[in-house]
């Protein structure tokens, strides 16, 4: 096959990975706090429809994006309140978060069903798009797919080099240590909290205007769950994410192009592709259960009082 | 004494109080440290002393009293505003983070940020200076308890503190550390740094401290200068009557019970010790005692002991000469084992449940506890009420929650629990750790009353003490490994405490190595 | 200022009371919402919450809708008690009607007493060996129940949409995505004249009565409690984990796979290419606002069933959006949530 015809694979691959990328990497930097939102397919919803909406009314995409992440802002609040704050139950309270969420965005988003966008088009950067091959492979994205990859990087020098990641990280192993040496554990992990429903928030609008640009009823159709897996597949490592996030974008992309290379087989069982490499991915990553010990931040999905 | 006058306090408290729901920490008290002063602040588990610390830390803000620092009246309200007015605390459980390296754990407790090239160089100079060897790039997990101590304490002095706080340090230490971290204290005191000394320990307490303030059930119970005291007098400050002594009547050990064969079992946990070619026979009618720093594969002995944990072959664990290694906990209980595990509240019990459903955790292989899959409550009810009131333990019922129980009277009620099985062999981890002075007694004389009726039994324990009383033969656990058994009439604190080091391992690690180890 | 304080044990009382508190705040933000939507308050209300009741008819639908959410709650809640998390009833669901369906369509033309035992049994089974899978994961490669039992839901919905959609569409059915309409020996026997709720009530109050015993009385029962609230206690108990995991797999797969079935074999009458509105989904609700209690969750489920019914009486009469429903479900779960930390703390006014 000629690179005429991978091209458009690359950059489907690349398209159908970054919402994945976004919610994944907001997760995670949850996580790292030591708290599981298992909330992030509700929160996507409602940023895809209220990216949506501003969008389309103010005529203005990135609008739209910031809504979409002050939606999550938003979400992610009412959970970290009831977890961090009342200390409810983190499972119980994220179930909640993904019901409320697909049952508020199909509420909110009744009357545009179905309405068409002018999605987000691709940037078009000065000399390098117009470079061939390498243009229309690297240089031909639209902007939350650049994004994604700067939050990548803004993700991993936080974490890895900041002062601010690595205590943000200590509380993820022991909330109750730092809290002794005077960390204030409840106000960093609200500001995980929200970080990663900005994130969600902005993975949702992304399908809602650049994938395919249009508001459905519950079209994240699982892609909260699957970042959630991510970050376990990802061994909670930033650049795992990513990888990963590609690695899933391919399998996607894989059924739509699997007719093109002659396999006949049902459109259902390619499309359920994606959700059987997640548990395939999943269980040759906690098949040995020192691996996720070792890398699950340690407080991971425990309320923490500072009283108690 | 015109100096002394001249010279403000270090550390004032006055009046401090602090309330709990159901308990009343600390009530009204009063403490003072000089400049230059070793203080202890004695009192038994449950008196009140650590929340008075935290206090002091600004972990804990007290509902009422007074904090004085060097004549100045302060709010302490984070442990940032205890550190940039000069206190330094190192914790009884280490405030460090496993996973992260010594300069990072340091790097996270420093309010005034160094570039991480410097911070190395300057955690090596104060560990030098005082004889504290610490590694800034090494991982916290992979160290021993008296390394993270180490680590603990240079964090503190890298922020040159005025006021340096001691939970319980010895705890974790042999004996020949203890005496080395003594050196360091004092060597501190003489460049004028206070020192606030946690204990329950009151040898120790007569050998390093100028001055003590007992607490007893929260409130000040006296004042006193140990040097001119002798250990009934603090015992009586401490706990208001006199200690009294456990009895060892001699006897002759029956046939053995338990025997551990050439065991090695690696650890499920990624930073657990794996048990290595343990050796180990407890006979009917006598007391072996394991001693060890914490961290040397007690909590792994004591897993493939239960059964929580499995052995690779039957043979490697025998319970009165069946093979069990292969045998689950409920198992191996039906063949006699009761155990009495560590932690009490969540594993040793259920916190939620109440006592009768507490019973059943156990208890439920007795007769007429289960009628055809059916658990038969009056039986559990009648089975937790006998408990209680064999072992005086104060509850509300049967029918109270183990979580609203004491530490020391939910001991009991576990203590009971396992006893009333009537086991043929019992093993007890730390079964009085944490426990007041009235119910650790109660617990040891339980454990010696059934040796007396011929059961084997074996106990883990971290106080040397503890098992110089009441054991008939001690072992040590170290990196690991088991020693050969000792007498204790005819061994020594410090053999014990030098075997603790890993000093009776031979082989082919330098001895050096592995005494720094375990350290 | 409020303040909050530990009470010494948990409140009994309050576990009660907060449902319905949370039932209570879920009906003022309901009235807050038919305001925002410029709906009189007092005549939305009626739509929603009263009327579905004013009728007998009414009242069966109440019933019918009850039965598939009290059914997988019960199962749900027995995992819930001791920390394994299926969230993929709703998939569990599906496959339960596929299975009987399947049993229907293979042996269907010709009339038995047999046959519709047998397409009940194989719905049971079904759900089950689709809970299989994430047991099976779980025990032996240490794999999340929830992100397992999820993913699974979509792919027993795309099963589902092929099957209807191919291999077992109705030849006569005019291409539509559904397979033929079952006979009435295929069908689940009615309980009264004019309703339409069927005898898988009477499994769903069956079912709600046997969870009773199984987790009040029963040893294994007990036993997954334990293992819920305290993990280590269990393991030191020597309860084995592997075994309280298959068992709440096992017992609410199967229990969904009936819920499924019971609605393909009777109000929807055939295979479809949606069985379920979601109600795996809302079984979930259930059972934490029905406290994880078999009374509780048929108290719950009832109120669940009420919520649909009233969304689609609101979308009819009130041109009210059906998703309202999902709205309120979501709300009643987090006030509940909220409202728990009456259990645990007392609110003080300080000054």
């Amino acid at each position: 096959m000629n690179l005429d015809a991978l091209t458009p694979i690359f950059v489907s691959t690349v398209v159908a990975a970054t919402p994945l990328i976004y919610a994944a990497l907001g997760e995670l930097v949850t996580e790292k706090a030591g708290v599981l939102n298992l909330g992030v397919e509700g929160m996507m919803l409602v940023g895809a429809v209220v990216g949506f909406i501003v969008g389309l009314s103010s005529g203005s995409l990135v609008l739209g994006y910031l809504a979409a992440a002050c939606a999550g802002v938003a979400l992610s609040l009412v959970f970290g309140f009831l977890t961090i704050t009342l200390q409810a139950n983190q499972v119980a309270t994220g179930l909640a978060l993904t019901l409320f969420g697909a049952g508020l965005s199909a509420f909110v988003g009744r009357s545009y069903a179905g309405q068409p966008i002018d999605g987000a088009g691709p940037l078009h950067i000065p000399l390098l798009s117009d470079i061939p091959v390498i243009g229309p492979l690297l240089f031909s994205f639209n902007l939350l797919v650049y994004g994604s990859i700067a939050l990548y990087f803004a993700v991993q020098w936080f974490l890895n080099r900041s002062h601010a990641g690595l205590k943000l990280r200590a509380i993820g192993e022991a909330p109750s240590v730092s809290h002794a040496i005077g960390h204030p554990v409840l106000k960093t992990r609200y500001f995980a909290v929200m970080f990663g429903g900005a994130c969600s928030g902005i993975a949702g609008a992304y399908l809602s205007t650049a994938l395919t640009p249009m508001w459905v009823e519950g079209m994240s159709s699982g892609r909260g769950w699957i970042a959630l897996a991510l970050v376990v597949f990802a061994t909670w490592k930033p650049l795992r994410v990513l990888l990963g996030a590609y690695l899933f974008g391919g399998v996607t992309v894989l059924q739509l192009y699997a007719q093109g290379f002659g396999l006949h087989v049902p459109s259902e069982f390619l499309s359920m592709l994606p959700y059987l490499a997640t548990i395939v991915v999943l269980v040759i990553i906690c098949r040995d259960p020192k691996t996720i010990l070792l890398n699950q931040p340690a407080s991971l999905g425990k309320a923490f009082h500072p009283d108690a | 004494m015109q100096a002394a006058t001249l010279k403000p306090l270090r550390l004032a408290l006055r009046g401090i109080t602090k309330r709990y729901p159901g308990v009343v920490a600390n009530d009204n008290v009063d403490l003072s440290v000089q400049p230059g002063e070793i203080h202890a602040l004695m009192g038994e588990n449950g008196a009140g002393k650590s929340t008075l610390m935290k206090i002091v830390y600004g972990v804990t803000r007290p509902d009422a009293g007074t904090i004085e620092w060097e004549g100045e009246r302060v709010t302490i309200d984070s442990p940032a505003k205890a550190r940039s007015l000069g206190i330094g605390m190192v914790f009884q459980h280490f405030s460090l983070f496993e996973t992260l390296t010594v300069a990072e754990n340091i790097a996270l407790a420093l309010d005034h940020r160094d570039p991480p090239s410097t911070l190395d160089a300057r955690i090596i100079e104060v560990s030098e200076r005082y004889g504290l060897p610490v590694d800034p790039r090494r991982l916290v997990h992979s160290m021993s308890v008296g390394e993270r101590q180490r680590v603990e304490i240079v964090r503190c002095l890298l922020q040159a503190p005025r006021l340096l706080i001691m939970d319980e340090p010895t705890s974790v230490l042999t004996p020949q550390a203890v005496q080395k971290l003594f050196g360091t204290l004092r060597r501190l005191a003489l460049e004028g740094i206070s020192i606030l000394y946690i204990s329950h320990k009151l040898d120790e307490i007569r050998e390093l401290c100028d001055t003590a303030t007992v607490l007893r059930g929260g409130r000040l119970s006296g004042t006193a200068t140990p040097r001119n005291e002798d250990n009934a007098g603090l015992a009586r400050l401490m706990i208001g009557s006199d200690l009294s002594v456990c009895q060892l009547a001699p006897k002759t050990p029956g046939e053995i019970m338990l025997e551990l064969t050439n065991m090695s079992l690696g650890s499920k946990d990624p930073f657990g010790t794996h048990l290595r070619n343990i050796d180990l026979r407890v006979r009917r009618g006598e007391i072996v005692g394991i001693a060890g720093v914490s961290g040397n594969g007690q909590k792994e002995l004591m897993a493939a002991l239960s059964g929580e944990m499995l052995s690779a072959y039957a043979g490697a664990v025998r319970l009165a000469g069946q093979p069990v290694g292969l045998l689950g906990p409920a198992q191996r209980r039906r063949l006699g084992l009761s155990f009495v595990p560590e932690e009490r509240l969540g594993r040793g019990a259920v916190p939620a449940m109440c006592l009768a459903d507490n019973a059943l955790l156990t208890a439920a292989q007795s007769p007429g506890m289960l009628r055809i899959g059916m658990v038969q409550r009056a039986a559990a009810r009648r089975f937790a009420q006998q408990v209680i009131a064999d072992f005086k333990v104060k509850c509300g019922g049967d029918q109270s929650a183990a979580s609203s129980l004491s530490g020391g009277n939910l001991q009991k009620f576990i203590v009971g629990r396992e006893t009333i099985l009537n086991p043929q062999l019992m093993i007890a981890a730390q079964p009085t750790w944490g426990v007041d002075v009235g119910a650790s007694q109660m617990i040891r004389q339980a454990l010696i009353d059934l040796r007396d009726r011929d059961v084997a039994v074996l106990v883990v324990s971290e106080e040397l003490d503890e098992l110089f009383s009441i054991c008939d033969r001690i072992v040590v656990i170290a990196q690991g490994r088991l020693s050969p058994s000792r007498v204790p009439a005819e061994t020594s604190v410090e053999e014990i405490g030098s075997w603790m080091s890993g000093g009776f391992i031979n082989g082919n690690e330098s001895a050096a190595e592995v005494a720094d180890a375990a350290a | 200022m409020l303040q909050l304080e530990k009470r010494a044990a948990p409140s009994n009382g309050m576990r009660l009371a907060a449902p319905l508190f949370a039932t209570l705040l879920m009906l003022v933000t309901g009235l807050c919402i038919f305001l925002v939507l410029g709906k009189n308050p007092v005549d939305a209300f009626r739509v929603f919450f009263i009327k579905p009741l004013a009728s007998l008819y009414g009242l069966g639908e109440l019933l019918l809708k009850t039965t598939p959410l009290l059914l997988c709650a019960l199962g749900l809640a027995i995992g819930f008690r001791s920390n394994v998390w299926n969230i993929g009833a709703e998939g569990q669901l599906t496959i339960g009607g596929i299975a009987g369906a399947g049993v229907a369509l293979a042996f269907g033309d010709t009339e038995s007493h047999w046959l519709l035992p047998l397409m009940l049994l194989a719905g049971v089974l079904g759900g089950m060996a689709w809970a299989a899978i994430p047991a099976f994961l779980r025990t032996r490669f240490n794999t999340s129940e929830i992100l397992v039992s999820l993913m699974l839901v979509y792919v027993a919905q795309l099963l589902l949409s092929y099957l209807v959609h191919g291999p077992w569409r109705d030849p006569d059915g005019y291409n539509f995505p559904q397979s033929r309409m079952f006979n009435d020996w295929e069908l689940l026997p009615l309980l009264w004249e004019g309703v339409r709720t069927n005898i898988g009530f009477i499994f769903a109050l069956l079912l709600a009565a046997l969870s009773w015993v199984f987790t009040t009385k029963t040893f294994a029962g007990y036993r997954m409690q334990v293992a819920g609230l305290a993990p280590a206690a269990a393991a030191y108990a020597g309860f084995s984990e592997r075994r309280n995991i298959w068992l709440a797999l096992l017992i609410s797969g199967g229990a969904a796979g009936l819920a499924g079935i019971g609605e393909v074999a009777g109000p929807i009458g055939q295979l479809q290419p949606q069985v379920s509105p979601g109600y795996g989904f809302a079984a979930i609700i259930v059972a934490f606002v029905g406290r994880l209690h078999p009374l509780g969750i048929v108290l719950a489920s009832l109120l669940m069933s009420l919520l649909y019914l009233g969304g689609e009486q609101a979308q009819i009469e009130l041109a009210l959006p059906s998703a309202v429903t999902g709205l309120f479900q979501g709300l009643l779960l987090f006030y509940l949530l909220a409202a728990d930390l009456l259990v645990n703390f007392r609110v003080k006014v300080s000054a």
